[in-house]
């Protein structure tokens, strides 16, 4: 079964159509590349899937259960993660307070709830050393690199073991070398069987890790192959239109 | 730990830009604190006053300054959580003369202290929900919100109070003062504080448990943690599922109460109310704060920055009025603290110009 299915969405905002009649499907341990244009609709789907708002029409299943967000703790509370394009980290927090933002452990006995610190820090050094990833849990996240800030926000997603991450230009705004470590925490979720969806306007990060490569034009899907059975070359035309989709 | 991961940095030999900063030890921690120099700087004023002035060090003196700054380090906690998500309050010396006069005329009205005190309370957190709403669900920028508030809350003060001073407390009168003036330890032959010993008053007594509260609120909880969250990147809290604008909105109400609960403290110590009580202190409330170390850009502030900094802010007041300097300097050496206590704290390129200067002045051995 599918981690996720995406049946015959479509998205209206107003007048504008963003999303026309789009299905695809995510495996559990499939990295997906979802490429397009600016404007071409991959944000709206993201957002669809992501909880921010429900779809105009077609549905969103999620391990066979069809479901209908409209927030995105909904989508989280069914597996799915996301890691913002900006990674929504808060700069004066360590490593381990990102992580745990939001969803803290805690002990003791109500109305005394204190914070279980060490447990927090013991667990996100678990998460990091998992994702092979050198990020201390104590470190402020304002002193990090990309790589690392990237892992922290990574690893927010492993900590509710999440069926599906999201991932929106993650190799945006760093440096080459630390694109490569980005691309294997990546290959790192695939291998503990999550689907990953890859959003990116990097060709080769997206060849690089990908199984399969969807591309979206003007909201419509107009192409849906396998990663080894394509090349960046077709892939462009694809997204341009001077190759006709499906 | 750190040298460790250096070693195998090299190893791999990438370039130096990936080799994590090392981690902090809590001494370096408390050293490039900005509380912690302003706590130095505030000992050695007072051990340098001592010395001049022989009326500065007595008992008597450290009571006086102790009752003086108390109202303004409970207010400076309030703020501090205010400051932290980003914000500011620029309505808690108005709160205060509005809480002083409706706590006022009920007991005027021979109402008891109690039901006094929780009307006072209640019309402070009334106008603390207010700033909190519009602040944190109608998305107003705080210094407007509360600009109108600090207009407003004067404005009603003075409605309600006629324009008069309110002094005839009816039959509770004893106990309001008892409350504001109250002191421990006592000095005199049935008590066994010593003389040198000051008599602390019930206000510096309330700032203090209000601090060693917050200071446990802010270390320990995760309210405060996303207090703080908040204040480093909004949209990042929300979007991970923090509950912002509930947390924002107490925030409000929170200064809203400090500014409340000193009020009514002051109320009791002068056994009168009047309108215009609080008049001008949320600039010094807000000084008090940022000397301790609190930045307005948010996402950073302890409860321990926001007495010292008040502590700080008094102990020069006094200090110059004891030294004879005509108090009309005190403006003066105020906003130059202000101006200095921000630049120490302002980041240059990542780093403070205080931790800057600290790295030039006292060289790493291991570089």
């Amino acid at each position: 079964m599918p981690v996720l299915e995406v049946r015959h969405v479509s998205k209206n905002f107003g007048a504008i159509r963003a999303l026309t009649d789009v299905s695809f499907q995510v495996e559990r341990g499939e990295v997906v590349g979802l490429m397009g244009d600016n404007g071409a609709g991959k944000s709206t789907i993201v957002k669809a899937v992501a909880g921010n708002f429900p779809p105009s029409d077609g549905e969103i299943v999620v391990d066979g259960k069809v479901c209908r967000f409209h927030q995105p703790v909904h989508a989280r509370a069914e597996g799915i993660e996301v890691v913002y394009q900006d990674l929504a980290l808060a700069d004066n927090l360590t490593a381990a307070q990102n992580v745990f933002l939001g969803r803290e452990l805690k002990k003791g006995f109500w109305p005394i709830r204190v914070l279980d610190k060490q447990a927090m820090i013991d667990r996100s050094a678990a998460l990091f050393r998992e994702l092979k990833s050198e990020t201390r849990p104590r470190d402020l996240v304002k002193k990090m690199s990309g790589g690392q800030r990237q892992a922290v926000a990574i690893a927010r997603t492993r900590l509710s073991n999440a069926k599906l991450v999201l991932m929106d230009e993650p190799t945006a705004a760093i440096s080459v070398r630390q694109v490569a470590e980005v691309l294997e925490l990546i290959r790192r979720l695939k291998a503990q069987g999550v689907g990953v969806i890859l959003i990116s306007h990097r060709m080769p990060d997206v060849f690089a890790v990908s199984d399969r490569i969807i591309v979206l034009r003007r909201g419509s899907k107009v192409a849906d192959k396998e990663a080894g059975k394509t090349s960046p070359e077709e892939i462009t035309g694809l997204i341009t239109g001077a190759i006709r989709g499906d | 730990m750190a040298t460790s991961v250096r070693e195998s940095v090299e190893e791999v030999g990438r370039l130096p830009d990936f080799v994590a900063v090392k981690e902090q030890t809590p001494l370096q921690r408390m050293i490039s604190s900005q509380s912690f120099w302003v706590t130095i700087a505030l000992i050695a004023l007072v051990i340098l006053m001592t010395a001049m002035e022989p009326s500065f060090g007595t008992p008597a003196n450290a009571a006086n300054v102790t009752r003086n700054l108390a109202p303004f380090g409970i207010m400076a906690l309030g703020m501090t959580v205010v400051i932290i998500t980003g914000g500011i309050d620029l309505s808690v010396g108005s709160i205060m003369g509005l809480v002083a006069i409706v706590a006022g005329l009920f007991l005027t009205w021979h109402y008891p202290w109690y039901i006094a005190f929780a009307m006072g309370l209640f019309s402070g957190l009334a106008c603390g929900a207010v700033n909190g709403f519009f602040v944190a669900y109608a998305g107003m920028p705080s210094f407007v919100v509360t600009l109108g508030m600090l207009s407003l809350a004067r404005s009603l003060a003075v409605v309600f109070s006629a324009n008069q001073m309110l002094y005839q407390f009816g039959p509770d009168a004893p106990i309001v003062k008892a409350i504001g003036q109250a002191k421990w330890p006592r000095h005199g032959p049935e008590n066994w504080a010593p003389q040198w010993i000051p008599e602390l008053s019930s206000q510096f007594w309330t700032m203090v448990i209000l601090a060693l509260i917050v200071g446990f609120v802010f270390n320990f909880t995760a309210w405060a943690r996303h207090l703080f969250a908040i204040g480093g990147n909004e949209e990042a809290a929300r979007l991970t599922g923090v509950p912002v604008n509930w947390i924002k909105f107490q925030a409000y109400v929170f200064s809203a109460f400090t500014a409340s609960i000193a009020s009514l403290l002051l109320l009791g110590y002068n056994g009168s109310a009047i309108n215009a009580m609080g008049q001008g202190y949320e600039l010094r409330v807000i000084a008090a704060t940022v000397i301790g170390g609190a930045s307005l850009m948010g996402g950073v502030g302890t409860a321990f920055g926001a007495v010292i900094g008040s502590a700080f802010l008094e102990v020069i007041r006094n200090a110059l009025l004891m030294a004879g300097i005509d108090s009309n300097w005190q403006g003066a050496f105020v906003g130059a603290f202000i101006i200095l206590a921000v630049l120490l704290g302002m980041q240059t390129g990542g780093k403070s110009i205080l931790s800057a200067s600290l790295a030039v002045l006292m060289p790493k051995k291991n570089r």
